[in-house]
């Protein structure tokens, strides 16, 4: 099952029925080439956009409703009207992955880089941006040899660079690598790696990227995916793109599917016309869980998002149905965890990945994520105490205060709690430690406390690590 | 070890040309000290700090932030396994605790002959894949204990040449020739592109 050949190639797409916008080369091997693009369409969109004026061109994709897929789920051409009229102006393209469950844009770079390439220019075009920045992740090496040949291909083909297809439109695109820090996917800590320092976000407000980003200038930051819709927008107009999806989030979006399913992969899928339900057990997605067990819990947008439950498995994948229910689609990420799955474990795993990539510039994440991750390390090693549970939830809504979004649970009676958290961080990293720890020990309290052993509470109260009087 | 070679000074020089600001080439700069080393030594980081023309310490502060930077020397293959939630669910933990008594080596160090460094690494995207590693930022997908030991036997036994040695990233370089130059300028000299006023009048 396992190959040792190098597979220079991302694995892991599924090519299934279904309208393709951002998937629609990734059949061909050689996808990602300049001639494979020119032949199957490739720069038609960019010439298309150059002959329209810019204004008109930023309309359509208003229109177009071309929601972020980075995370957040941002309109775009909303946030690129935020721009104040002040030059020089930039697009950093965010390329760099990693939220845990994420695969698809390093797919999109991999597989496709001219579609994001003539994305990043039909943005330039339309905004007036001087230079366009693409920050891919630095763990990324292919994605970055891939890229950079599209480029050269582009700049030599005049698709790129100084007069533009033979106007006067001169648009440079810059390949950008990281260097392996998760918290970098914030877009202004993006803005300050890209400026050559530490990744640490900024405060928003003043610094919003679209008035205070890159160099102080206004700046738009897009998710590749996002970017890559662009093409296939501007080639076939906002209309017959809001005919894909729903009406309040229209397209497609790139799901990656991984976890307890007989069938991983990662699937191009109409927004809002599928249930959780249809990709898990569906023939046409991961055709059921393994072994046929049961479902115990999942994980509907990435590491950052509140589990969802057997409950949850009807909605439909759309941002205005899972939002209120008490989570996020975030990243396109869904992890499925069956029956056998050790609750205080994966909730242990997700939340060391937050302490470890806390960037330590706010109190309240760099010193909760770290006590998270040891309170919750004690109790799987069984070292817990009768008080941990309730002081895991005492030190998350020190970072999050307030009633965490969270899965109704009707047999209990428990209303969700809608996305998103409230935080006393500047970046919602912190915020998203408290997902894991909330949904676990809200549903499968009884885990928890299996395994912390009954003993004396003056014994505990003579060794616990938190210091009197510390905490919210 | 040392500054960068001629070769890479001349290299340093047209990645900064890429940038409004000198700084921003900065982990770009650091990629090419490692590739050149195997790791960023205090050498380079000197020399990059006279190229990018801020201070060794600032050159510090950045690098230390972020993962991939190494300083001092690794093993010829760095063993990166993800352990996060989707490899976690398909035994990416095991995979690390098998890997840690095959190469006796806990996450963080380096087998005695140099040959291997073991990392545990939070996701590396490619989760439907799970367990998966990389090896010097190559991926192995979907691998059992079997898998892992037929990896090691190979890359011991040199049948895994196509792996280039830690550092080395892309092997594609951007270059924009100067002729196709749009004009990457200071953001203080640099104003609203003449096409966009002109098309944005009618």
């Amino acid at each position: 099952m396992a190959t040792n050949a190098y597979v220079p190639h991302a694995a892991g797409y599924v090519d299934n029925e279904g309208v393709k916008i951002v998937s629609s080369r990734f059949g061909y091997e050689d996808s990602y080439t300049f001639e494979r693009s020119l032949a199957t369409g490739g720069y038609e969109a960019l010439k298309k956009a150059l002959r329209l004026p810019p204004a008109e061109l930023a309309a359509t994709v208003k229109d177009a409703v071309l929601l972020g897929r980075g995370g957040a789920g941002f309109p775009a051409g909303v946030k690129w009207g935020f721009m104040p009229p002040v030059w020089p102006r930039y697009l950093v393209v965010n390329g760099d992955e990693s939220e845990p469950g994420t695969y698809k844009d390093r797919l999109l770079m991999e597989r496709d880089p001219h579609q994001i390439i003539e994305g990043c220019i039909i943005t330039c075009y339309a905004l007036g941006l001087n230079t366009c920045f693409l920050y891919v992740r630095g763990e990324m090496p292919v994605a970055q040899e891939r890229i950079a040949q599209a480029l050269n291909d582009a700049y030599a083909a005049g698709f790129v660079g100084r007069n533009i297809n033979g106007t006067d439109v001169s648009i440079d695109v810059v390949l950008h690598w990281g260097a392996g820090a998760y918290i970098v996917g914030e877009e202004t800590a993006l803005i300050e790696s890209l400026e050559g320092n530490r990744g640490m976000p900024r405060l928003k407000p003043p610094f919003f990227p679209a008035a205070k980003g890159l160099y102080m200038k206004p700046t738009i930051v897009n998710n590749v995916e996002t970017l890559a819709n662009l093409p296939w927008i501007v080639t076939n107009g906002a209309e017959a793109y809001r005919r894909f999806g729903s009406e309040k989030s229209p397209g497609t979006r790139m799901l990656a599917i991984s976890g307890h399913v007989k069938r991983p992969g990662v699937y191009e899928v109409e927004q809002g016309k599928v249930t959780f339900r249809d990709l898990f057990y569906g023939e046409n997605y991961c055709g059921g869980i393994r072994d046929d067990n049961d479902l115990k819990m999942f994980i509907p947008g990435g590491g950052s998002a509140p589990w969802f439950f057997e409950e949850q498995l009807d909605l439909a994948l759309e941002a205005s149905e899972v939002g209120p229910a008490g989570s996020m689609l975030g990243s396109g990420a869904l992890v499925v965890m069956d029956h056998t799955t050790d609750a205080v474990r994966a909730c242990l795993r997700v939340v060391r990945f937050f302490a470890r990539e806390s960037c330590g510039k706010c109190t309240p994440c760099r010193e909760g994520t770290s006590w998270e991750e040891k309170v919750l390390e004690r109790i799987l090693e069984g070292k817990g105490r009768a008080e941990d549970i309730d002081l895991l939830l005492e030190i998350g809504s020190s970072i999050s205060p307030g009633n965490y979004p969270v899965a109704a649970h009707s047999e209990d009676g428990l209303a969700a709690v809608p996305f998103p958290p409230k935080q006393t961080t500047i970046c919602p990293l912190g915020p998203s430690s408290v997902a894991p720890i909330t949904s676990a020990i809200r549903r499968f309290r009884f885990e928890f406390e299996a395994k912390i052993p009954t003993v004396p509470a003056a014994d505990v109260a003579s060794e616990s690590p938190v210091p009197a009087g510390s905490g919210s | 070890m040392s500054r960068l070679s001629l070769a890479n000074v001349e290299l340093a020089h047209e990645i900064i040309s890429h940038y409004p600001r000198k700084k921003s080439a900065l982990i770009p700069l650091l990629h090419v000290a490692q590739e050149q080393d195997g790791y960023v030594s205090e050498a380079a980081m000197e020399h990059l700090a006279e190229l990018v023309g801020i201070t060794p310490a600032e050159v510090l502060g950045t690098a230390s932030f972020y993962e991939m930077f190494k300083f001092e020397p690794q093993g010829k293959y760095m063993v990166n396994i993800c352990t996060n939630i989707s490899c976690q669910l398909n035994g990416g933990e095991e995979l690390l605790h098998h890997a840690e008594e095959t190469l006796g080596i806990r996450p963080g160090g380096t087998t005695a002959d140099g040959l291997f460094t073991l990392e545990d690494v939070e996701c590396i995207a490619a989760c439907t894949e799970a367990p998966c590693l990389q090896v010097n930022y190559r991926y192995e997908y979907r691998l059992g204990n079997d898998d892992f030991d037929r990896l090691i036997a190979d890359l011991r036994s040199g049948a895994r040449s196509e792996i280039p040695a830690h550092g080395t990233l892309g092997r594609v370089r951007q270059h924009i020739p100067d002729d196709r130059r749009a004009g990457i300028e200071p953001p203080e000299d640099a104003g609203t592109p003449s096409w966009f006023s002109s098309r944005s009048a009618d």
